[in-house]
């Protein structure tokens, strides 16, 4: 059986009818058409489907699209402005050296940012801690790191 | 994926109803839906969802003690001040749940009922002598979280039965806890091998121990031998190896992925002396960081400040 919920994405609502194990990724790739979140593991191992799910980063692969109805969801695609600037997370990403492949960046990114909501001046442990839940097989991780610490400075 | 059939309740009488008819209930999802994607177990036919229920959010004082909604998440547990003064080794266990998107979302209602041996909250609450509230359509009963777990993955409740929340009696003064893990890695990780210690001092002497040992039989439970051994002690270094090796033989792990029976098996004794000394300094006044664990083994980024 499908089931009628509206997701608040990037503050755009969107309709959907969905079957309930259906999962936020699945549905956010496959129904919303923002493509930007990954599937690495799907398994809630790498965090490269992370999004914020009313502010707070939750692993989209793991969990019910149907339990998000009504929600405010922030994929990578939201982090920009609407007129297409980068966040200064994204910006400080590719200045740093924190993108090789590409495919954790949404995650990192979006982890990132919930850090910085939260802490806006964090220690680099407190980085490498908030994002230790996403795995990068490219940068090795300095680059990241460095990359948080810049979009921190400059949001300060 | 096979849920065919949802509902978000609106009431816990209306969750309680659902699961008289057979649904299952989903909070934050975080080991139903994985354990679903790796193929450990299909998501239930029917599900009802109880995480908009505000009913079974917050953590309150209650009558002598805590009282933590099944909706608690383990962010909340770990930043909790009184969590973190009050019940330290609870602090430790939720702070090295998942990884912060785990946290977020991950509740103590759900980490409980799904009773996995290796889970990190189990050994502190039993410690603390946790009793769980369990509400059916026939009523509530309080069941103490020793009575709780039945073996990996099962409960003594009844499928009817809703988790509603949690009560942890304030431990008498002078007592310190730890709860520490040997871990592979800082995030994503759940107990090779874990152990819990609460101990009590009353004029330098040990005068109440308890000690839990996690992933190492099929339920977490505490070693009455390993408690004897420090009681009535100084709490010296002989008295806390003697319990930890009365903790290590009480074990009977298995060999998994995560590690054979005879490496939990060696490792045993480590962890529970890591997690004894911790709680002993703790009870004397001594800062040791929550989470324990990374700060315990070592590690030089200790983690969360």
């Amino acid at each position: 059986m499908r089931y009628e919920a509206t997701l608040n994405v990037n503050g755009v609502g969107y309709p959907v009818e969905i079957e309930p194990g259906r999962s936020l990724l699945s549905v956010l790739r496959s129904e919303v058409g923002l493509t930007g979140s990954k599937e690495g593991c799907d398994d809630s191992e790498c965090g490269a489907c992370m999004v914020l799910l009313d502010g707070r980063p939750v692993n989209s692969c793991s969990y019910l699209a149907i339990q998000a109805d009504g929600r405010e969801v922030t994929t990578i695609e939201g982090l920009a402005a609407a007129d297409g600037e980068l966040h200064p997370l994204q910006r400080a990403f590719l200045d740093q050296g924190g993108v090789q492949c590409g495919f954790c960046t949404p995650g990192m990114l979006i982890s990132a940012k919930a850090l910085l909501d939260e802490n806006p001046q964090p220690s680099e442990d407190e980085i490498r801690l908030a994002l230790s839940g996403n795995l990068c097989r490219c940068t090795g991780y300095s680059g990241i790191v460095r990359a948080v610490q810049t979009a921190a400075r400059e949001l300060a | 994926m096979s849920t065919s059939t949802y509902t978000a309740a609106a009431s816990v009488a209306e969750a309680v109803q659902a699961l008289a008819g057979g649904a299952r209930p989903i909070a934050g999802g975080t080991d139903l839906v994985v354990g679903a994607r790796g193929g450990k177990a299909p998501l239930p036919d029917s599900l009802v969802a109880i995480h908009n229920l505000e009913e079974l959010r917050g953590i309150s004082e209650s009558e002598g003690g805590l009282r933590l909604g099944a909706l608690v998440t383990h962010t909340e547990i770990e930043t909790s001040e009184t969590v973190r003064a009050r019940l330290t080794a609870l602090a430790d266990a939720s702070a090295i749940v998942g990884s912060h998107a785990t946290r977020h979302v991950g509740t103590i209602g759900g980490n409980v009922m799904n009773a996995s041996p290796a889970m990190e909250t189990g050994g502190p609450l039993i410690c603390f002598d946790a009793t769980v509230t369990l509400r059916s359509g026939s009523g509530e009963r309080e069941l103490a979280v020793s009575e709780l777990f039945a073996g990996p993955g099962s409960t003594t409740a009844n499928l009817d039965e809703l988790l509603v929340a949690v009560s942890i009696p304030t431990p008498a003064a002078g007592t310190g806890s730890c709860y520490v893990r040997l871990e592979y890695r800082r995030q994503m990780e759940i107990a090779i091998v874990g152990a819990t210690s609460v101990v009590t001092l009353d004029g330098g002497r040990v005068s109440d121990a308890r000690i839990a040992i996690t992933a190492l039989a099929p339920t977490i439970h505490r070693v009455a031998e390993a408690e004897a051994a420090l009681v009535g002690s100084d709490g010296g270094e002989q008295a806390v190896r003697a319990a930890a090796d009365a903790a290590a033989a009480a074990s009977r792990p298995i060999s998994d992925v995560r590690g054979s029976a005879e490496y939990r098996r060696a490792m045993a004794a480590v962890i529970a002396r890591r997690a004894i000394t911790a709680a002993l300094a703790r009870a004397r006044g001594e800062h040791v960081p929550i989470p324990a664990s990374p700060a315990l083994h070592g590690a030089t980024n200790g983690g969360a400040a």
